[in-house]
């Protein structure tokens, strides 16, 4: 069995969560004896260059457009990784001296390694850090992708076509055209989840990949009610299969200092989505009863100005604090030093930080409009509108320890038993 | 004719540098809040510094003195910051050597401000005294210098502050000529706060100034080129009814660091002094004589706070936001916490931190003034500013809170001891 899969990131250099999902998937997939064909539009940012240095460069003759085909060292495991120059940057530096206040809409949930980088020497290089953007040409990219990839697919042979998300359903559609193997796409996030305002051209590609699939792969059925309400795809056409994620790597070996032996974490792009706002506005009815008590905003996002505003506003920010893009040993500090993890998401496909959390030991409050909150049934399970409780949730778990750790155990418990953990 | 040569007086001129340099801080995370790494980018202010030093206090420092050797009826005025005094002990001794050449001169007068080139005029009458007092300590110690006139951060002044600057024993200061305080009268003239005869106020005619400060190389500017020539004749223009002192006040780094080498700026300076020496229409002068020559006739009073920066001539720069107001608030509400636990170290941090560019690079202000935060600022951002600077005061905090428990213990283990001994007698 060999697959023909298209992806849009592929970690270590993007580790956005669908470049974390991707990795995981055909991890599994490739111990399983499934050969995989990976194929990622390739950035020519500074932090893609290791990758072709590490890998055989191929130039094919009969696609120009197609420059480096890359053999990554994934080989070993049954698995090729193709890269294709696309015109795209990730987190593209903005010109304007003024970018920010110019931040994009869309942002990965994990940020960039190399955009953290607050030593002001080298700040000139590297512009904003809120900047989530993918370039103004991002929709004919996604075109030019699909030419690539109908090129390709001529050129190998496989059984199955499997394209993860909207960037690459127009890569998939043309890669079964000119194959006509079947294809199957595969839904981490829609347009209806990640933006208050729905993008038209993204939602109609969106369709037209549910239309084309064979068969669609959702990441909860929070996310299948989605494709059906909103999308009116028929509820046969669509199978649920929840994220899993690998063993818990070492704990980091430098741990940073805990200022407060209570603080509570929020963990993602500062997007709409995410529902930061909650968040704080929790921590401030909690900062009014118990005044020593601090709060993490930890990622970067569209939002992120206007958070550090409302706290500054609110005079809190001795207590509510933020990271701005984390690196990626830094998202696995925010676990060492958190005490509780709040996920407040407005929607959420999936949600694979709590699990992390909960990996780690940190109790976890999560949003009911959650996909992982169907396989958390025993973590704190809020409507994230609900600010009250929320608070008052937050204000239970660091009084009653045991409250915390029973909620820790009855969540790991019901994680064991998942398939693929 | 007879008639205009009479009304040709002459004209005072006082021309007054300010020479800053803050310690800015060094770039830290969240995950750095607790280690023991340093709060201040010293290498980088040393960078800072030294380029500085190179592009224009040392040349400029040396042309001033040779100026001032061949013109011995010039008169030059600085003000120095404490952040930038100790910065050039550290880091530019030559410059520092210089400075104390052009005091040796007589013909350079040197005036008072706070320290840390701080807010704290704003908030507290103790810290203000105990951060001027510092600033003049290090004036005769390291110039050998007593400032006799004040100058405060960023021209800050309201009737309350001449109150504080007065009472310190100052005999005046310095405050921007702005029309909203001025109601119609003309900056060109010495004017005296309404709590006090013998406390002057020195306007700076800001038009004149910033002719030269932001205008000198624009080159879209009508007046451009400027030539020394030009100027000196706007200088003798100055209506002779409206006063006759004209007091110039610019950022020293105007001179090789602001407007670079190439525009024509140093050698500029060199015409304008030059000229002006052998103008006898103009005499030049420094505050202590002005005070001892010229009578204050008027009243200016300035019931709100006013200021050099930005288009609105207010504190707007500073604490125009929301995120500039709650920084500003977070370490002043750290002062007795800090003060209780005496130690230096710690008080040392904190008053590093109430430097007033911390907080000018978290204005987010667009336009031309927005350029010039952007400008100064070694941020991206002024999101970025502030929340390193929350991060740099979390971590003196978080340093607080250790100590106080550190010194409970102590105290607490004292307490058994003498407990034990006396139960043992």
């Amino acid at each position: 069995m060999k697959v023909l899969m298209f992806g849009w990131e592929f970690p270590p250099h993007i580790s956005g969560g669908l470049g974390t999902a991707c990795y995981g998937l055909s991890n599994s997939l490739s111990q399983q004896g499934i050969q995989l064909l990976f194929v990622v539009p390739r950035a020519y940012g500074d932090e893609e260059l290791s990758l072709i240095n590490a890998s055989e460069i191929l130039i094919s003759e009969s696609d120009k457009s197609i420059v480096p085909v890359v053999t990554s060292n994934l080989e070993q495991t049954g698995m090729q990784l193709i890269s294709i120059y696309s015109g795209l940057k990730p987190y593209c530096s903005l010109s304007d001296k003024y970018d920010a206040f110019a931040i994009e809409q869309w942002s990965y949930e994990i940020p960039v390694e190399n955009s953290v980088d607050c030593n002001p020497e080298r700040r000139k290089a590297t512009k904003y850090k809120f900047t989530g953007s993918y370039g103004p040409n991002l929709l004919e990219e996604v075109a030019r992708y699909s030419e690539v990839a109908g090129a390709l697919a001529k050129q190998h042979s496989f059984d199955v076509i499997h394209a993860h998300d909207w960037l690459t359903y127009q890569a998939g559609i043309a890669a079964k055209a000119a194959s006509r193997k079947p294809l199957i796409v595969h839904v981490h996030a829609t347009e209806i989840d990640r933006a208050a305002t729905v993008d038209k051209r993204v939602f109609a590609i969106e369709c037209e990949g549910f239309e084309k699939a064979d068969r669609i792969i959702a990441v909860s059925n929070w996310t299948k009610r989605i494709l059906i309400s909103n999308y009116h795809i028929p509820e046969k056409k669509v199978l649920v299969v929840h994220n899993g994620m690998t063993a818990k790597r070492l704990a980091p070996s430098i741990k940073p200092t805990r200022i407060s032996n209570q603080i509570v974490t929020f963990l993602g792009r500062i997007t709409y989505q995410k529902g930061p706002h909650y968040f704080i506005d929790a921590a401030r009815k909690v900062l009014s009863r118990f005044p020593n008590v601090h709060f993490v905003v930890a990622g970067s996002g569209d939002l992120l100005p206007a958070m550090i505003e409302r706290v500054a506003q609110l005079h809190l920010s001795s207590r509510i604090h933020f990271t701005g893009f984390l690196k990626t040993n830094e998202v696995e500090h925010i676990w060492t030093i958190s005490d509780l993890y709040v996920m407040p998401s407005v929607s959420e496909p999936f949600g694979i930080a709590p699990l992390e959390a909960i990996q780690s030991g940190v109790p976890v409050i999560i949003s009911k409009q959650s996909g992982v909150a169907e396989v958390m049934p025993h973590a704190i399970q809020l409507d994230f509108w609900n600010v009250n409780s929320l608070a008052n949730a937050i204000c239970s778990v660091p009084r009653y320890k045991s409250l915390a750790k029973t909620l820790r155990k009855k969540v790991e418990n019901h994680l064991n038993i998942l398939p693929g953990m | 004719m007879k008639l205009l040569t009479k009304i040709k007086q002459k004209c005072y001129l006082n021309v007054y540098f300010q020479v800053h340099q803050p310690r800015r801080l060094r770039p830290l995370g969240f995950f750095d809040i607790g280690s023991e790494e340093a709060n201040f980018d010293d290498a980088l202010n040393r960078n800072i510094i030294r380029k500085v030093a190179k592009k224009c206090y040392q040349p400029v420092n040396l042309m001033l003195l040779r100026l001032l050797h061949q013109h011995p009826n010039l008169r030059i005025t600085f003000s120095i910051s404490g952040v930038a005094l100790e910065q050039l002990e550290k880091y530019c001794p030559a410059v520092l050597e210089s400075f104390r050449m052009l005091a040796a001169t007589n013909s350079v007068e040197f005036l008072g401000e706070t320290y840390y080139h701080s807010l704290c005029s704003l908030t507290d009458q103790h810290e203000f005294k105990y951060q001027v007092n510092k600033h003049t300590e290090a004036m005769e110690r390291l110039l050998g210098v007593r400032p006799a006139v004040f100058r405060n951060t960023e021209l800050i002044y309201s009737d309350r502050v001449a109150q504080m600057i007065h009472q310190l024993g100052f005999k005046g200061t310095y405050i921007d000529g702005i029309e909203k305080i001025l109601d119609q009268k003309s900056p060109n003239s010495l004017y005296k706060p309404p709590h006090a005869s013998d406390f002057k106020l020195f306007l700076r005619n800001y038009r004149l100034s910033d002719d030269v400060a932001f205008r000198f190389s624009d080159k879209t500017w009508e007046e451009y080129p400027l030539t020394a020539k030009k100027y000196v004749s706007w200088l003798e223009q100055q209506k002779p009814s409206d006063g006759n002192l004209i007091n110039l006040g610019m950022d020293y780094e105007t001179f090789g660091e602001h407007q670079k080498k190439g525009t024509g700026v140093l050698q500029f300076l060199e015409d304008f002094l030059t000229t002006v020496a052998s103008k006898k229409s103009i005499k030049m002068i420094n505050p202590t004589e002005t005070i001892r020559r010229l009578r204050a006739k008027e009243q200016i009073s300035v019931p709100t706070h006013i200021s050099w920066a930005d288009c609105e001539r207010d504190l707007s720069a500073w604490l125009g936001n929301d995120m500039q107001r709650d920084a500003f608030d977070s370490v002043h509400k750290l002062k007795r916490e800090v003060m209780d636990l005496k130690d230096d170290s710690l008080i040392s941090i904190w008053r590093y931190l109430q430097t007033s560019d911390h907080f000018y690079y978290m204005s987010t202000k667009k336009g031309d003034d927005g350029n010039i935060h952007h400008y100064f600022s070694p941020y991206p951002s002024p999101y970025e500013a502030f929340m390193n600077y929350m991060n740099v005061l979390s971590n003196l905090e978080y340093k607080i809170s250790l100590t106080r428990k550190s010194l409970q213990k102590k105290d607490a283990q004292t307490r058994e001891r003498i407990i034990d001994r006396s139960n043992n007698n």
